[in-house]
């Protein structure tokens, strides 16, 4: 029995993956990624004062922008749009130090570094005030869930069509490819959009989270980022012959989104060789869209380059998989020769 | 109206599963294609409905629109009712509203699965099963209708159910290519096609088949030549090409199944001494 079941994983190349790169990859990611004191913050310092102050502060503050010539009205901006995380405001009475809430751990750390500087600064936290975790985490959780719709469940229902040998007959019915494959895929869109929808708005009500920006916007990354994931989906299908295959692949793309893409781990606290892996990851561009909008009321004009990244890959990771799911709807082979002479001499009759 | 394949060669990677294979399915008739496992059985019915395409050769076959096909697999989505399979069905092949409604009460009734129209397709017989297979691909009247291994696994009753749908299918005009393992049901078909190994043994009608047999067949307490018999019932069969049978041996009249094996042995030996 114990031969046999060997005999049989050795052949199963996916479990032997997963019994591999599982833990790798949990040793990598709480190794290098799991870690959520941040060393420095993005910070602007404005005002009169401002070289002054941005010669003087603590080196946590890693001073990335200098306008001696802008008020507190463009700092407040400057956060928004997510080019900062802490705004220096000089002038007046005294410095004012603003904080984006939003970036939960670099706020936390930041809040901490002012307390204890010293100084005389008053600290004001903007987009979540009080720091709540389900504030940051709501916006990001919607990015999961429809990750997991997209992923798990489309490929699911696909590899579904496959097992049942129904896929074979749709490829000989007279649908083209591109109705079955929008056929398949649009009641999961949709599901997924209602599912979103149902989220965000329970987000609010039982969690309190804002939702300050536009709606439109919101919506188009929910709809560039629900692309790439269905294309994943669709993707994990062409490659996955039994539903227990594409859970395991699955997997193996969920697992990375939920600990890489910055959604539980701030990936400025990420080593380097690791924080790369997040920027690859759909997630990580769709929770800065969601958290944007919701909590700092970001316009598309500040959303433009994870919305931009987003667009690519749907079109990339959409297009290829519907491609190869088009080939699984094909005739297996081209014809290589042309018809030959008939022989009929073996014919019984 | 014939369809069929004109000297069909497929190969999948180094293997050969069809070998200059030429099949006429006239309108009107139901062929039946024998054989063993990886005869090719199913490969020629994917090729008739371009589900595969060959390395050589001519497909002769209608638009997608107007074949039926029921794969080898149970042609029905598990978690639709008999009467949605159906509606999908027809809805794909353009029979809607009162056509199809006419339509599906008829095919329910011949298939006998009126009682059944709200049941799920996973909560049907595997026999049931089949017979809805059937309905949808015959839903919409298909000048070719392909189906593979339409009685596997059916129960006799429901195979009665299964042949008169068939016969319907070609008395309409339809004609008809069905793969069978079961020999005693190719014998009723209007023109049989054995295969071995990708390779056509004969074709014909059964009385044809019968009559153009080559060789002799005996009866035998013990072979001869084991490799050229094989058993029936409490008794081995043998077979002798040229008709060379011992004087002793009773010589039978060959039925389907005996046939197929003489044949099969006979190309089998005569690829052994080639290579």
């Amino acid at each position: 029995m114990i031969i046999k079941e060997f005999r049989e994983l050795v052949r199963d190349h996916r479990t032997l993956a997963l019994l591999v790169a599982l833990p790798l990859l949990l040793l990598v990611v709480f190794g290098y990624a799991a870690n959520f004191s941040v060393d420095s913050v993005d910070t602007a310092v404005v005002g009169p004062e401002a070289e002054q102050v941005a010669g003087t502060v603590p080196g946590f503050f890693d001073v990335s922008t200098t306008e001696p010539s802008e008020a507190e009205d463009h700092a407040r901006d400057l956060l928004r749009d997510d080019v900062v995380d802490v705004a220096l405001v000089t002038g007046g009475s005294g410095a004012q130090a603003l904080v984006d809430g939003s970036n939960l751990f670099a706020a936390q750390s930041a809040v901490a570094a002012l307390e204890t500087s010293g100084q005389d600064t008053s600290i004001e936290v903007l987009y979540n005030p009080d720091l709540k975790t389900s504030w940051v985490m709501v916006p990001a959780i919607i990015g999961l869930i429809l990750t997991f719709i997209g992923t798990i469940i489309t490929s699911i229902g696909l590899v579904r069509e496959r097992e049942a040998g129904t896929l074979e007959q749709l490829a000989v019915m007279p649908i083209g490819p591109s109705t079955v494959i929008l056929g398949k895929v649009t009641p999961y869109f949709l599901l997924a959009a209602l599912d979103m929808a149902v989220i965000t708005v329970l987000g609010m009500l039982l969690f309190d989270v804002p939702f300050n920006g536009h709606v439109l916007t919101f919506a188009l990354g929910a709809v560039l980022f629900l692309l790439v994931v269905l294309g994943i989906g669709i993707f994990i299908s062409t490659i996955s012959q039994t539903a227990g295959q594409a859970i395991q692949v699955a997997f193996f793309v969920l697992l990375p989104q939920i600990l890489l893409s910055g959604m539980i781990f701030p990936l400025e606290a990420m080593a380097a060789g690791v924080r790369w892996i997040g920027y690859l990851l759909p997630l990580t561009y769709f929770t800065m869209v969601s958290q944007g909008v919701m909590l700092r009321g970001a316009p598309i004009t500040a959303l433009w380059l994870p919305l931009l990244v987003l667009a690519v890959m749907a079109m990339v990771v959409f297009t290829a998989a519907t491609l190869r799911f088009r080939r699984d709807l094909a005739p297996e082979r081209k014809v290589k020769s042309r018809p030959r002479s008939t022989d009929r001499s073996r014919s019984g009759a | 109206m014939t369809y069929g394949l004109t000297s069909v060669d497929v190969s999948f990677g180094d293997v050969r599963a069809l070998h200059d294979v030429t099949v006429e399915i006239p309108a009107g008739q139901v062929v039946a294609i024998v054989g063993g496992d990886g005869a090719g059985k199913t490969t020629l019915l994917r090729t008739l409905v371009r589900e595969v395409a060959p390395d050589a050769g001519h497909v002769h076959a209608p638009s997608k629109a107007e074949i039926g096909f029921l794969p080898a697999s149970t042609g029905s989505w598990a978690a639709l009712s008999v009467t949605q399979n159906l509606n999908f069905a027809g809805g794909v092949y353009g029979v809607r509203g009162a056509a199809l409604d006419e339509r599906r009460t008829a095919l329910l009734a011949t298939a006998g699965l009126s009682a059944a129209a709200d049941r799920l397709a996973s909560r049907l017989s595997g026999g049931m099963r089949r017979k809805l297979g059937v309905c949808m691909a015959i839903v919409h009247r298909p000048r070719l209708l392909v189906l593979d291994e339409p009685s596997t696994g059916v129960d006799p009753v429901s195979r009665v159910d299964l042949w008169r749908m068939l016969s319907e299918a070609a008395a309409a005009g339809s004609a008809v290519v069905m793969s069978t393992t079961y020999l005693d049901e190719a014998e009723r078909a209007g023109h049989l096609v054995v295969l071995d190994a990708g390779h056509v043994l004969v074709q014909g009608s059964y009385d044809e088949v019968r009559a153009g047999f080559p060789g002799t067949v005996t009866r035998t307490g013990s072979a001869v030549r084991p490799g050229w018999s094989w058993r029936r019932g409490r008794e081995r069969h043998e077979y002798w090409p040229d008709g060379d049978a011992p004087p002793r041996l009773p010589v039978v009249e060959p039925d389907l199944e005996d046939i197929v094996i003489a044949l099969s042995l006979a190309r089998r030996a005569d690829a052994g001494a080639r290579a």
